[in-house]
């Protein structure tokens, strides 16, 4: 409809229609406005920083004392801060479009970009590209964390657990995945608070989606039960990338856990889109 | 300048306007005439019940006759666990050499050893058919042999008992649940030790001593309605081999089959009226199925070899009694209620930032402080009766459907079940303060509502899960605001058990209303610094 109408404008020349409307000005504009103010920047650095912080001090709480066998899954220990780091994320990427919406700014953004799946396409690239920048700095920083920690600990490659490092399949697998993990977290965020607009409520629905599938799957008893939770819970299923022992126990593989975050994020971002096409500003 | 000239300006009026009725009842008004926030509350119930309903009814118990046939579900089959003298499960099994007693009378023995038996360290090698073959010597800490009166053979009786224990001392305990230390250290040939039970109606009196002369009165028990002729006599008992690892992955319990224990009782000696004559020696309860146990009488010297434990089963998971449920487990939806409060309760004060508000609030009530104090207090009761309300019907609708399911539910005092029910209120309404508070220095509803929700709930999800070691969870559930969640323990934690203790299996380090204490401290200090923020900073 949007198109229709931009279309019957008589004075506005057509090569300017189409490149008002591209997807690369859209681009251009999102970046413009998460770059020109400093709280996406302040949010970036503290995902990266909190993270690290966190996977380090998880890390020097583990000892293996000698004489016993410690059944640690080392790489999954020293990304836990990514637990952390996904709320900020989260953060981040409501503001992204809730904050347009506290300040009426939703309406300039589509005035001027009419297309609003392009607005949104727009505001998911730049903030998957932003937060997998910040996410690789977190999650190298944790596992430089963990390679330095760990050997003091008792984690040493005498007793199996070899120095973490990116040359090792799983381990680079664990990390890259988790990465994606965090840029995925971004999309479902983007995708809720497109759909609910208020930033406290988006915010409120994120980490519930997160947090309560693992406290709810920890009372549940019925063993069918349990493991269906722990396959469809976004956080559960989506760390699974991060695991590198006992891959046979895990309710899913650690690319299918990946997937089933990856199927809630994109779920999120079509409701949001199809709710932000549907309704008024 | 007089004073005279400044009363006119002062209306009588204005003394009302500014009471702090006034600003309650302002904040109030707010409070109800927004829909969302109305919603909101509403939605905290309905998740709050709902996940906790969800959870009942999602376990159902199944099972089939040993003997084939149908498969059955529900009602028809919940775990069956001998119930004790308290109504709460318990495990009732030794191996009991005893004689009736009529009316008072007394018993002393002295212990010259306890030695015992494990299981196989791999719990791959099964024990033989013609018994546990591949069993090496040792002792479980909570092996135990001694004196005990006990109110007929039935499994679950009122009893009162005096033991050496292996790693524990003398104790003296009663009906399950209930435990005292007597003297301390291990029982030898060269230090053996005197037990005595001494029964006078319903009261009976344990005593120890090292040389049979010089006694101390461990403890006096009641048990209520002893029939007048009890079982009384010598007993063993050792629980299965359990070991309980709290280094890694949230702990670990894993149970490799029966351990026994073998005790030298010398110089029995009986006062009182014995109408029986001999000695009858038999298993009390299941432990006779392990084929482990037996007597010996030679000489006034007795050898008793038992299996078994008589003790409360320990709820949670990984334990003994994981098939059933506590209470706790109905309130798992108030993190889903805790969400949506803290979500409300941000929204309280951010919005009036968002909108402008604040300095209308401000222009009518000057004085801060009591504005923050309205709110806070405002938001807190609206929690606190939707709190109650949801953990209430959680509770009542959850026993039903567990009842409904054949889920075996730990029995618990109305005073834990008040206290469950009141602290899941009080949590909420205590996170609802912290998250206005919060709101009020962060004035941003994003990040208040993420730093409320990230410091309760998160610090719980790493200590539960399996990744901390249990010092560090117990930690994070002692400083953090998820210690709040202590007050929703319902099963307490017995020393006399060994078992898995751990925050993952439901036990928190601090105590129910401490817990709630480092939550009231937490709030306590953003209340504080919020107040002095809102008065320095320009709305």
């Amino acid at each position: 409809m949007s198109e229709a109408l931009s279309a019957e404008r008589p004075g506005l020349p057509g090569a300017l229609h189409a490149g008002w409307a591209s997807l690369p000005n859209a681009l251009h504009a999102e970046w413009t406005k998460l770059r020109t103010v400093t709280g996406p920047a302040w949010l970036l650095a503290a995902t990266a920083v909190l993270t690290v912080a966190v996977s380090a001090a998880a890390t020097a709480a583990v000892r293996c004392p000698s004489g016993i066998a410690c059944p640690v899954d080392t790489t999954k220990l020293s990304l836990s801060g990514v637990q952390l780091g996904q709320a900020i994320v989260a953060i981040l990427a409501v503001l992204a479009i809730s904050g347009e919406y506290s300040t009426g700014m939703i309406r300039i953004t589509l005035t001027a970009m009419p297309r609003r799946s392009a607005v949104l396409a727009a505001k998911a690239a730049i903030l998957t590209g932003l937060v997998l920048a910040a996410g690789t700095i977190a999650v190298l920083g944790s596992l430089l964390a963990g390679r330095l920690i760990l050997p003091g600990h008792g984690f040493t490659p005498a007793r199996g657990f070899p120095l973490l490092s990116l040359g090792d399949g799983p381990v680079l697998r664990a990390a890259a995945g988790s990465v994606l993990y965090l840029a995925l977290i971004a999309l479902l965020s983007l995708g809720i608070a497109t759909a609910v607009r208020d930033s406290a409520v988006a915010i409120g629905i994120v980490l519930g989606l997160l947090y309560l599938f693992p406290i709810i799957a920890g009372v549940v008893t019925d063993p069918h039960w349990h493991r269906h939770l722990e396959q469809i819970g976004p956080m559960n299923a989506g760390l699974d990338i991060q695991a590198t022992t006992g891959l046979s126990s895990l309710p899913l593989s650690p690319w299918a856990g990946l997937g089933v975050l990856a199927a809630w994020a994109a779920g999120a971002l079509l409701a949001g889109g199809l709710l932000l096409r549907l309704r008024d500003a | 300048m007089s004073t005279g000239t400044i009363t006119p300006y002062r209306p009588e009026a204005r003394a009302g306007r500014d009471g702090f009725a006034q600003v309650l009842r302002a904040e109030w008004t707010k409070f109800r005439t927004v829909r969302g926030w109305v919603i909101g509350m509403v939605v905290a119930v309905l998740v709050m019940l709902g996940l906790g309903l969800l959870t009942a009814g999602g376990s159902t118990s199944s099972c089939q006759q040993a003997g084939g046939g149908p498969v059955r579900t529900g009602a028809a089959c919940g775990p069956t666990f001998t119930v004790g003298p308290g109504g709460g499960p318990v495990d009732d099994s030794f191996y009991f050499v005893r004689q009736p007693l009529t009316g008072n009378g007394s018993i002393t023995v002295q212990v010259t050893s306890l030695t015992g038996l494990l299981p196989p360290a791999n719990p791959n090698i099964q024990a033989g058919p013609n018994g546990p073959t591949d069993t090496r010597p040792g002792l479980m800490p909570w092996a135990k042999a001694g004196l005990i009166i006990k109110d007929g053979t039935r499994p679950g009786s009122a009893y009162a008992a005096m033991m050496v224990t292996a790693d524990h001392g003398v104790r003296m305990q009663d009906n399950f649940t209930h435990d005292t230390a007597g003297q301390p250290g291990a029982v030898s040939a060269a230090s053996p030790r005197w037990l005595r039970l001494t029964r006078s109606g319903d009261t009976i009196t344990g005593y120890d001593s090292a040389d049979g002369t010089n006694w101390t009165q461990v403890g006096a028990v009641h048990l209520a309605g002893l029939s007048s002729t009890v079982q009384a006599g010598l007993f063993a008992a050792s629980p299965d081999y359990t070991v309980v690892s709290q280094n890694f992955g949230g702990g670990t319990n894993g149970s490799s089959g029966p351990s026994q224990a073998t005790a030298v009782f010398d110089h029995v000696s009986r006062s009182g009226t014995w109408p029986g004559g001999t000695w009858t020696g038999d298993y009390i309860g299941a432990g006779g199925a392990s084929g482990i146990g037996g007597y010996h009488q030679a000489s006034g010297r007795f050898t008793v070899t038992g299996s078994g434990d008589i003790a409360p089963v320990v709820a949670g998971h990984g334990n003994e009694g994981d098939p059933a449920t506590t209470l706790t487990d109905y309130l798992v939806g108030t993190f889903a209620g805790l969400i949506a409060v803290i979500v409300v309760a941000t929204m309280f004060i951010t919005a009036e930032y968002r909108r402008g508000l604040i300095r209308t609030t401000l222009a009518a009530s000057p004085r801060r402080g009591r504005v923050l104090a309205a709110k806070a207090i405002v938001i807190g009761s609206v929690t606190f009766v939707a709190g109650l309300v949801a953990a209430t019907a959680g509770v009542i609708f959850g026993a039903q459907l567990s009842h409904h399911k054949g889920t075996y539910v730990f029995p618990a005092s109305w005073a834990t079940e008040l206290r469950i029910i009141a602290g899941a209120a009080a949590l909420l309404a205590v996170a609802a303060v912290l998250a206005l508070a919060l709101g009020t220095v962060m004035r941003r509803s994003a990040a208040a509502v993420t730093v409320v929700i990230v410091a309760i709930v998160l610090p719980y999800i790493l200590a539960v899960a399996s990744v901390l070691p249990v010092s560090v969870s117990d930690w994070l559930l002692r400083i953090t605001p998820a210690a709040a969640f202590a007050i929703q323990q319902a099963a307490p934690q017995y020393p006399q058990v060994t078992a898995l203790y751990s925050p993952g299996s439901g036990y928190f380090p601090l105590a129910p209303w401490a817990g709630l204490a480092v939550l009231c401290g937490w709030a306590a200090l953003a209340l504080g610094l919020a107040v002095v923020l809102l008065r320095r900073r320009d709305a």
